[in-house]
This record gives C-alpha cells, sequence and structure tokens, in this order.
C-alpha cells in the first residue's frame, strides 16, 4: 500500500513459487502483502501468534489447528515461501491436467486437500485420529452447547463409521474411503481473483 | 557600493510589502469574509470539476505506458483477492454432506467427518483476506490522483504525467499548503481569542447567539483550510436541543465538517498542550462535555453528565462516534451501546469521503496527528457528503444493543458503506468469546438441535 514499488520481482524466488504452486504474480503481491501484514516485526517470519491478528480465525473453532498447519514440526517461524505453499493447496484443481510420473504431487490436488483436512483432525502428526483427538475437534466446534455424552455418542458414531480396520483409530486411508463421494475439489478450495 | 545597493533593497521591499497586501486581501475577500457570512462563491466546486478531468487523463496515460511496456498493471481496485461465498454454515455444510452421503438428509443430520471442510476453508480464507483488517488501511484508488503516496504504478509514468506531477507537487506544496496553514492558524486563533471574549458576557440568549455565530464562523474558515467541499443532504432533519447527533468515525476531520453546518456539543476527554487550550476557551462559549481522564473510566459518571446535558432543552445537541475509532470509510464497525443507553432522541448523520481527492482516513498506527494534519492540508481537496437522516429513538422491546444496529444499519445503508458486526475496538484488542459461541451455536443446532427442541421430544 502507499508509495512502495510493488513488483514480483522484489519478493524472493517469486518465479519459482509461482511455478510450483500455480498462483499469478498478482496473487504472489497480494500474499506477499498480506505476508507483511501479519508479519509486525518486520522479521520476515511469522510465527503462531502473528496469526492472532487475524480477527475471523480467532472465533473459527479450528483456528489453532489451522495456524499449527503452517508449521512443520518442531519448526517455530513460518517464511513467505512456506506460507504460500501451505495456502496454494486451496487453490482450485487444474482439470485438464497432465503429469508424467517424474512430476511432483501438485499442491492443489485432491490428495493433498485430503491431507490438510486430515491433518486438522490428527493434531500431534501421527497419521491416525485417535479417539481423543476427534474428541477434542468436536469440543471446539461445539463448545458448551452439548453434553459430555452427546459428544461421546457423536464421535462413538463416527468412529464405527470410519474405522475399518477396528483399531479404535482413524487412519489416513479409511479417512479417505469415507470421504471418497465428497466433491472434496470444490468443498476445499477458494474462488481467487484474476 | 551602499548606494548601489539600497535602491535595489527598496525595490525589492516595496515588492514583497505589495505581495503581501495583495495575498492577504485576497485572502480576506475570497475566503473569510464568505467565511464569516456562510456563503460561497462556488470557486471550490470549479477547483474540484477541474482536477477530476487531469486525474482521468493521467490516469489513462498510465494505463496506456503500461500497455507499451507491456507489464501487467497492478490493479488496485481488485481490493480482494479471493472471492468469499455469502453462504450460510448450515447451507455450506449440508452441501458437503449432500455430495458425500447417500443418505436421507431430512432426518436429524449428524456429525460427518467432511463438516470439517468447512471450517478449514473459513479459516484459510481469513489468513488471506479477513473484514476487519481491510477496514483499516487506506482504502484503493482505481484512478491516481497524482499523489505518489496512493499509486503503485510509479514506474510506468511517462515525460508529460511527471511534469504534470511535478507541477502539482509545487502547487499543493507552495502554495497551497502555506495558504492552509495560514487560514488553519486564523481559524483556530479566532476561535480561541472570540470565544473567550464572548465567554465573558452573562449567560443568556445573547451569549448563546454570539457563541453560535462565533462557532460557525471559525468552523468554516477550518474548513476552507482544509479545502473541504461538503455537501449537506436533507438539512430538515438536523438535530436538535436535547438529541444525541451520532455519526461514522474515519478522521478528527469529522467535527469540523459537521460543526461548520450546525452547532453542537462536543464530548471528550480534556487534552493537554494547544487542544486543551482551545477545548477549555470553547466551554466559556457554550456548555460542552470534557472529561478529566479519570472520570472518563466512570462509566455511571459519563451518563450522568450526558443525560443531565439533555435534560437541559436550551443546550446543544451532543456529538457522538460510536465507533470509538477512525474506520478508513468503507464500512460502519460496531457501534457502543453507551450512547444509546441514556434515553434521547439520535439524529444519525452519514459521512461520506470521496477518495478521488485525498484519503481522510487517520490511520492512528501509522501516522501522528500533526503528520496526517500536513497530509491533509497538502491534498487536492477533501471532498464529502453529509446525509442527515432521520431521528430515531428507542423503541419498546428494544435494547441499547439492538438499537445501536438498526441506527447503524440505517448509516451505513445511506453512506453506502458496508455494515459489519465487528468491534472497531478488535484492531488492537482480541476477540470476545461470545463471537466464538455464535458460531457454536449454530454448528450445534444442527447437529443436536436446540434445547428446546431436545427438552420437547
Amino acid at each position: 500500500m502507499g508509495s512502495s514499488n510493488s513488483s514480483v520481482n522484489n519478493i524472493p524466488n517469486a518465479q519459482e513459487l509461482m511455478q510450483e504452486t500455480g498462483f499469478s504474480a498478482a496473487h504472489i503481491l497480494r500474499l506477499h502483502e498480506r505476508f507483511e501484514f501479519l508479519d509486525k516485526h518486520k522479521c520476515g517470519q511469522l510465527r503462531p501468534q502473528d496469526f492472532g491478528a487475524v480477527q475471523e480465525l480467532a472465533l473459527n473453532p479450528i483456528g489453532d489447528s489451522i495456524i499449527s498447519a503452517f508449521f512443520s514440526p518442531g519448526q517455530e517461524t513460518v517464511d513467505f515461501a512456506s506460507f504460500v505453499r501451505i495456502l496454494a493447496h486451496f487453490r482450485p484443481t487444474d482439470r485438464n491436467q497432465s503429469r508424467d510420473g517424474a512430476q511432483q504431487e501438485p499442491a492443489n490436488s485432491s490428495i493433498r486437500k485430503l491431507k490438510f483436512a486430515f491433518q486438522m483432525y490428527d493434531q500431534d502428526r501421527d497419521g491416525k485420529i485417535s479417539r481423543a483427538e476427534l474428541l477434542q475437534v468436536l469440543r471446539a466446534m461445539l463448545g458448551i452447547q452439548v453434553t459430555e455424552e452427546q459428544l461421546q455418542s457423536i464421535a462413538e458414531r463416527a468412529i464405527q463409521e470410519a474405522d475399518l480396520d477396528r483399531d479404535d483409530a482413524i487412519s489416513f486411508d479409511e479417512f479417505r474411503k469415507s470421504l471418497e463421494k465428497v466433491d472434496i475439489d470444490h468443498k476445499m478450495s477458494i474462488r481467487f481473483l484474476r | 557600493m551602499e548606494l548601489f545597493f539600497n535602491p535595489f533593497d527598496n525595490l525589492v521591499c516595496i515588492l514583497l510589502g505589495i505581495s503581501f497586501t495583495v495575498w492577504f486581501t485576497l485572502l480576506l475577500v475570497f475566503i473569510i469574509v464568505p467565511a464569516i457570512f456562510g456563503v460561497s462563491f462556488g470557486i471550490r466546486r470549479l477547483y474540484m470539476k477541474t482536477l477530476l478531468k487531469i486525474f482521468e487523463w493521467a490516469t489513462l496515460r498510465i494505463e496506456r505506458g503500461a500497455k507499451e511496456k507491456n507489464h501487467p498493471l497492478y490493479k488496485p481496485y481488485s481490493n480482494a483477492i479471493i472471492a468469499k461465498e455469502p453462504t450460510s454454515l448450515e447451507e455450506e455444510i449440508k452441501e458437503i454432506r449432500r455430495s458425500g452421503s447417500n443418505r436421507d438428509l431430512d432426518s436429524a443430520p449428524e456429525f460427518e467427518m467432511s463438516d470439517i471442510f468447512y471450517f478449514a476453508r473459513r479459516g484459510v480464507e481469513s489468513i488471506m483476506d479477513d473484514e476487519v483488517t481491510k477496514r483499516f488501511s487506506a482504502e484503493e484508488l482505481e484512478s491516481w490522483n497524482l499523489l505518489t503516496r496512493s499509486n503503485n504504478n510509479f514506474h510506468y509514468i511517462s515525460l508529460r504525467l511527471t511534469v504534470l506531477w511535478g507541477l502539482g507537487l509545487l502547487i499543493r506544496y507552495g502554495f497551497l499548503l502555506p495558504l492552509r496553514v495560514t487560514l488553519a492558524f486564523t481559524g483556530v486563533g479566532l476561535l480561541v481569542v472570540l470565544t473567550s471574549v464572548v465567554g465573558l458576557l452573562p449567560n443568556g440568549r445573547i451569549k448563546n447567539f454570539l457563541s453560535e455565530k462565533v462557532h460557525l464562523m471559525c468552523y468554516r474558515i477550518c474548513v476552507r483550510a482544509l479545502t473541504a467541499i461538503i455537501t449537506y443532504h436533507d438539512s430538515e432533519n438536523k438535530p436538535k436541543n436535547g438529541g444525541i447527533c451520532v455519526a461514522n468515525h474515519t478522521s478528527p476531520i469529522d467535527v469540523i465538517i459537521l460543526a461548520s453546518d450546525g452547532c453542537y456539543a462536543m464530548v471528550g476527554q480534556i487534552h493537554g498542550g494547544l487542544i486543551g487550550v482551545i477545548q477549555r476557551s470553547m466551554v466559556k462559549a457554550c456548555p460542552h462535555v470534557w472529561f478529566e481522564r479519570s472520570e472518563v473510566k466512570d462509566r455511571h459518571l459519563v451518563a450522568k453528565r450526558l443525560s443531565d446535558h439533555i435534560e437541559d432543552k436550551t443546550k446543544l445537541p451532543i456529538l457522538i462516534f460510536p465507533e470509538g475509532t477512525c474506520i478508513n470509510n468503507t464500512s460502519v464497525m460496531m457501534f457502543k451501546k453507551g450512547s444509546f443507553e441514556i434515553g434521547a432522541t439520535v439524529y444519525p448523520v452519514a459521512i461520506k469521503y470521496d477518495p478521488r481527492f485525498g484519503d481522510a482516513f487517520w490511520n492512528s498506527s501509522k501516522f501522528g496527528m500533526v503528520n496526517y494534519l500536513l497530509r491533509m492540508m497538502s491534498s487536492w481537496a477533501i471532498v464529502c457528503s453529509v446525509w442527515y437522516l432521520p431521528p430515531m429513538s428507542r423503541e419498546e422491546g428494544e435494547d441499547a444493543v439492538q438499537f445501536a444496529n438498526r441506527v447503524k444499519a440505517a448509516i451505513a445503508r445511506q453512506g453506502g458503506l458496508v455494515d459489519l458486526l465487528w468491534d472497531g475496538g478488535l484492531k488492537r484488542g482480541k476477540v470476545k468469546d461470545t463471537f466464538k459461541e455464535e458460531q457454536q451455536k449454530l454448528y450445534s443446532k444442527m447437529l443436536v438441535g436446540t434445547q428446546e427442541d431436545r427438552s420437547r421430544s
């Protein structure tokens, strides 16, 4: 904003990011502005507390899970490139994508979107959604509006339906199978303006 | 040597003397005298029209320049990066489930693992672009108004445009700024002096009459000091004694704009320094409501003083900005309920600035007051519209918060601003838990029904 010289060339690795994520130059510019807005201390990295500036995120039930999705395990900061890569998961899937075997899975593929959603449940990233984790997420989404028993019964039902190998936890494959028919591409995509 | 310089010196002195005299005469005739009587020559409107034509030309040049160099223009008017779906939580989750399962959805909908998609998407959307923080940065313009501060495509300018910009710079800083600063000092000085003089008179009709005239005159001079071109609509709804005037807040200039068209009793905290001097002298001429810093925290005291003021029908209507902070004039944020609890008639006023001429929004975290005023005085002009809305009162069974929201909606509608439920104070603080509860209530209603449903079954 203001008289700063806004050009994609000022952003490090902009071209690579555009290739990798499929964002256009205008998008990268906007996201960079957003990143700088959140980066109040101007250190080029974001911390979990910096996301607190986003008011709407604070009242999202899984707000904390979303924030931690940006930080790899053990990392306390996230730089602009990683920031954009995570956001790229929400780009609409490119219909006519043909990729050869050597190419990496694009950031906005259905699998990647599913993995992001899975991560919202699986907080400790052990590859399984345990009963306790499910209860935690449900409690966040419902607050004090439901009783403990109702919560337990909802969780019980969900696990029973999805848990095929009866190990009292939902693995990623079971998660994927239970959501086979859901239009993931549409529901986990954000409409970006040109 | 001495003989050589003397006539030269004399000549310079004479020239300077003449130019000063001419300058001050012009000032007096064209600006101060009309201000005293409240008439206008229409010079400012002509100025406004000319400027608009120049801006259009400048924008076209930039677009042409960018096209020639084949660079993508940074489009400032696509203010958003994403388009948010205006659907509700219920609709979205139902849609997700519809696509996912074959079950009959009319039977009690139960939790699905896919429900998380909705929350994840909304969360990430808000990271990329959220309503609240957008309101606290200056509005972005489509056309360029020859101020570097509002242009992002500066490097696409041709020579002709640069010359024009340079000329603009010269005019603004060399001519307009000194003129305006002079006027501002005159206006403020006159205000302090004349209100103190009027304050010496005994209370009565003459004092009120004179105080009104003095206030109006000084505010009009200040309006001209900012080259503010104001259009007042629906003046028949102007606030009357014993009422509260409520308006949306964009900058400290709002006060000057409203007060130059009518007399109000101001409300605020007593400051030190120059502002304190102005406040103390103003209150000599007519009763304003100034609070000491310690009194501001005591809500009951504040409410009592305000209602006492309103009870007295000879006192002027109170002017309050319920948002509590400056918003960037694209939306109206939550109104604090304090002024709506008192029970007086509320006269809503909507103020909308035209951003093409200069951004009036005061970003208090970015600029201090003096810096802000200098920016204002070195812009081309401040163009705004003021709408006086019909008076509203609290209805039966309506509490202060609902009343405040009703007034807010009316102001937002009239001014063409977006009506947000967010609290402007949030730009510095944290979200209250009540908002989170609202979300949780909505979702749980879907899953398990409300308390009434449950107790019924």
